[in-house]
């Protein structure tokens, strides 16, 4: 890859916006990592695949929903900060506005007996969700036998000894870092 | 009481605890909404996110419906910018820097390091989450079952969650 985040096809804004408005109303279920790939890889060949993994790895090791990161991404790669802008809000939009709507009818609504039955019934079935998606992520991310002790130390340090994330983010983090440290050579100043 | 500042306080921080996904910042996300500010009950914390991973896009909307709740109109927007913002831009300016660090020896480190702690901070959130939601063995069957039939098929998720609603209306509706 280039290292100057311009491109030499010429995608306007008004695509841009279009393209990630169109990912953020029909990404049902979650998942919105598989509409990206199909969206901007398969229709719109506006990454290849490499980028595209390239750019969700980053995505998934900065702060952030990876939806966003990867619209940030993508957008600015297109057409600048001003894609970025474009393609941000155009994966936001209708998400929230949708949520907008669910919580002024929950407020109304939410306290009645069958609508707390049913999000009951959601909720335990939003948690195998995001379960799934987590093993799947692992798959993937997951390489050593050592990844598994800091992702069960974060997991004890954050719901055994309820410690706050930021501060098991630093902990456990500094500590795996440190751990795939560069070996090769000489070691690098840290930072 | 203008609650405007304290919801620009605290999505902004959540934002920066999103490593690897939303869930990542739901334990904090509970102790400030429910715990600090009593802004909602920790079921309505946990149905309002629910429905949030029904809905298309990023799957944190649901942080629009307790701006909503806070501080109406102004609210939902005031959360919006406060939880994408700051992300946004560190996506935009790191995005840029990453590649250029292509040959620094520590990207690597950062990446390969960082991977577990996020894959760990979204199983903390699921077990936060889960210690509210499964209060009863029907609950626990629905996870099981969506989590199962979702690592061997790729079906759509969202009827999943439509069917534990129905399970949820027969089971848990009583009359």
């Amino acid at each position: 890859m280039s290292d100057t985040p311009t491109s030499s096809q010429n995608v306007t804004l008004g695509e841009i916006f279009r393209a990630f408005l169109l990912i953020g109303a029909t990404s049902f279920g979650g998942g919105v990592v598989a509409y990206l790939r199909s969206s901007l890889v398969s229709k719109h060949a506006w990454v290849d695949d490499k980028q595209f993994v390239e750019l969700l790895s980053i995505s998934q090791t900065l702060p952030g929903l990876n939806a966003t990161n990867m619209a940030v991404l993508v957008g600015d790669r297109l057409r600048g900060g001003l894609g970025a802008i474009a393609a941000i809000i155009g994966i936001c939009l209708p998400g929230a506005l949708l949520m907008f709507v669910v919580g002024v009818v929950y407020s109304q609504h939410g306290d009645r007996p069958a609508v707390t039955a049913m999000l009951h019934g959601v909720a335990a079935a939003a948690i195998g969700l995001i379960l799934a998606t987590t093993v799947q992520l692992s798959q993937k991310s997951l390489s050593h036998l050592y990844d598994l002790v800091f992702v069960v130390l974060t997991v004890i340090g954050v719901n055994l000894l309820h410690q706050s994330v930021p501060r098991v983010l630093f902990g456990v983090g500094i500590l795996a870092v440190l751990w795939y440290r560069p070996r090769t050579g000489r070691k690098e100043p840290r930072r | 009481m203008n609650q405007l500042p304290a919801l620009v306080r605290v999505f902004a921080y959540l934002s920066l605890l999103t490593v690897g996904g939303g869930m990542a910042a739901f334990p904090e996300l509970k102790t400030l909404t429910v715990d600090v500010h009593h802004w909602l009950t920790f079921p309505q914390l946990i149905h309002l996110y629910s429905v949030g991973q029904m809905a298309p896009g990023p799957n944190m909307m649901m942080i629009v419906s307790i701006g909503e709740w806070v501080a109406g109109i102004a609210g939902a927007v005031v959360v919006l910018i406060a939880f994408f913002l700051p992300t946004a831009l560190l996506a935009f300016v790191i995005g840029r820097l990453w590649v250029k660090l292509e040959k620094w020896p520590w990207r690597d480190a950062i990446q390969h390091g960082l991977a577990p702690v996020s894959i760990g901070l979204l199983l903390a959130g699921c077990f936060t989450i889960a210690k509210g939601a499964l209060t009863s063995w029907i609950a626990v069957v629905i996870t099981v079952v969506v989590f199962t039939i979702l690592l061997r098929s790729r079906i759509n998720p969202a009827f999943l969650i439509l069917g534990g609603a129905l399970i949820g209306l027969v089971a848990f509706g009583g009359n």
